[in-house]
């Protein structure tokens, strides 16, 4: 795009003002996913309950043990991380930018007192909230299935919270460059789908080469589950401070990247 | 005349609290006050040192073509987009550095609906409100005077997708008004509406004015110009053109009668009596003659057949066509 010589820069990357005002746009969020919840919440619980019977059970009676861990423990510590990932995604991108570009939600919001600053962080906050729902019924299911019976489970309720908003982050990235819906697909294929393979959810890790394993050590999905899988099995983490750090790196980059152009969408 | 009251105070009343001036100034200057707006897209000048002022209780209306910039006006007001050059004023804030806070007093009614569609026209309304941190009591008490007063009482609990487009922007009327604004900000608030629901909105418009709303409306609407506006602005390009009161810019600028002719005489006709009017206009099969005494015209041609004629007082639709042309834009 061609700006006149008169045009001064605008501030894309000016830090973000974060305020009160964003919360009645989180429970605006809530307030529609209430009228859907149980077939919402019926949705995300369906597919990870699918794989955690196909492959746990199905693969886990051929593979046995990995990690020492029975497989369908080790998968589902895995996979309650991926099920969290893909339900911040999810939200971030197809229903936040319903919200931004079909609807005109944010435009609406725009004309109250309420900042652009705001409703980027609302709609990661919102889509953090809506993983944790996804996350705490997928520990549910594994508590009624005996897969998981520790009280350290709810430890990882808290991390899992982190985890959506890391993913919403990021996920708010490529919403603010999308054109439409289309665009998500490459994010989904290409991106996260791999990312599930690098990040220890079907397999440890250590079964990769070396410089895969090295990757893998950025990625958000394997620094998830290599704080949350301890936790479902009952133990502490023995590493915690790098993926810790690489989780909120992610989010508070993610976040202010994701306003800087989503700034430059809605200001030109 | 912020100096001259600032000298009489300061001689006759002595030191005095900072918020005294502040007060003092807000009551002689403009709620609503734009100066030398410029902005630019893709180097061309969408916006060219535009000028605007609004009283407390007042009714302006912007009124130009598809594309005069209008709409960039309003968002650069919001401090949706920054202006490249020129200040604005609303309430005594300058925007876009205290938009959030003038935003609590405004209300916008954009030119295409943005109701949410997973709410009823209550939900509409009450989460609307809770955008400005309005108290739950407040927003309970203001949602069914609101609805009334959007003729929607009836139509409380359904969806905007139910919704006719005269209902749809009653609503958007009404989400705008939940805050109580003492400005409201109006795009094309009736393009699209069938008669009935212009004139049910007009009502509604003009007992906001009775109120003592002040309102910025933008339109291309002539008639409707007339009916609500106290002032209007004339732009074209981004440029204003013309400002007056609505009576007052047609005498400035046109004659007050108009005849039109149509028909397959009315090309013959207008070379023939140029004469007896002051400026002859065409308009594909229509000609205009503009005069200030319409019988010598109208004698001349009573006798036609293969003319139709119309004789009428000019009208805003005149004057604009005179100032921004009859020849369709590229952009309309």
């Amino acid at each position: 795009m061609k700006t006149s010589a008169a045009t001064p820069p605008p501030a894309l990357f000016a830090a973000p003002r974060i305020s009160l005002r964003c919360w009645p746009v989180v429970q605006r969020n809530l307030l529609v996913w209430r009228k859907l919840a149980l077939p919402s919440l019926l949705g995300n619980i369906a597919e990870p309950l699918i794989i955690l019977v196909a492959f746990g059970y199905g693969l886990g009676a051929l593979v046995g043990r990995v990690n020492d861990l029975p497989y369908i423990l080790f998968l589902a510590s895995g996979s309650i991380c991926m099920s969290t990932m893909y339900a911040a995604s999810f939200e971030a991108m197809y229903s936040a930018f319903s919200r931004m570009q079909i609807q005109k939600t944010w435009e609406s919001i725009l004309n109250a007192p309420i900042a652009l600053d705001d409703i980027v962080f609302a709609e990661m906050l919102w889509a953090g909230i809506k993983s944790l729902i996804t996350a705490t019924a997928i520990a549910g299911v594994l508590v009624v299935l005996g897969i998981s019976r520790t009280p350290m489970l709810l430890l990882a309720l808290p991390v899992l919270f982190l985890v959506g908003l890391t993913f919403a982050a990021i996920a708010l990235v490529f919403n603010a460059l999308a054109k439409g819906y289309d665009f998500f697909t490459y994010y989904f294929t290409l991106v996260l789908t791999p990312m599930t393979f690098l990040s220890g959810v079907y397999f440890p890790i250590e079964q990769m080469p070396m410089w895969l394993q090295q990757v893998a050590a950025v990625l958000p999905l394997s620094a998830a589950v290599e704080l949350v899988r301890p936790l479902v099995i009952g133990l502490w983490p023995v590493r915690w401070a790098q993926p810790l750090a690489v989780l909120l790196a992610y989010a508070g980059l993610g976040y202010w990247i994701a306003l800087a152009l989503t700034r430059r969408r809605f200001f030109r | 005349m912020p100096g001259g009251v600032g000298g009489v105070r300061s001689s006759l009343i002595g030191p005095y609290p900072d918020w005294a001036g502040t007060l003092l100034r807000t009551m002689t200057e403009p709620l609503f006050r734009v100066d030398g707006l410029v902005k630019h897209y893709n180097g061309q000048r969408v916006v060219d040192e535009l000028s605007l002022t609004i009283a407390p209780g007042e009714c302006l209306g912007v009124i130009g073509p598809n594309g005069a910039g209008k709409t960039t006006t309003l968002r650069m007001c919001l401090g949706l987009v920054t202006p490249d050059a020129g200040t604005i004023s609303i309430f005594g804030l300058p925007i876009p550095a205290a938009a959030r806070e003038a935003k609590k007093r405004i209300g916008v009614v954009t030119q295409f609906d943005s109701l949410d569609p997973d709410f009823n026209c209550a939900e509409n309304l009450r989460v609307f409100g809770s955008y400005f941190g309005l108290p739950r009591a407040t927003i309970a008490e203001r949602v069914p005077r609101l609805l009334e007063f959007a003729a929607l009482q009836s139509k409380a609990a359904a969806k905007p997708g139910e919704l006719s487009g005269g209902m749809k922007r009653r609503l958007s009327l009404a989400r705008a008004l939940i805050n109580d604004p003492d400005l409201l900000l109006l795009d094309e608030p009736t393009t699209g509406l069938d008669p009935q629901a212009r004139h049910l909105m007009w009502e509604r418009l003009k007992a906001l004015l009775q109120q003592g709303k002040a309102i910025l409306l933008t339109t291309h609407f002539m008639d409707e110009a007339e009916r609500l506006c106290d002032r209007l602005v004339v732009i074209d390009c981004g440029r204003k053109i013309a400002e007056g009161t609505p009576r007052g810019l047609i005498a400035e600028h046109l004659e007050p009668d108009v005849v039109e002719v149509y028909g397959e005489g009315a090309a013959a006709c207008a070379t023939a009596h140029a004469e007896l009017a002051q400026r002859v206009e065409s308009s594909g099969e229509t000609v205009f003659f503009y005069l200030r005494d319409a019988h010598r015209l109208l004698a001349a041609i009573a006798d036609r057949r293969d003319i139709r004629t119309l004789h009428r007082p000019a009208n805003l639709e005149d004057l604009f066509l005179k100032l921004a042309g009859r020849q369709i834009r590229d952009d309309a």
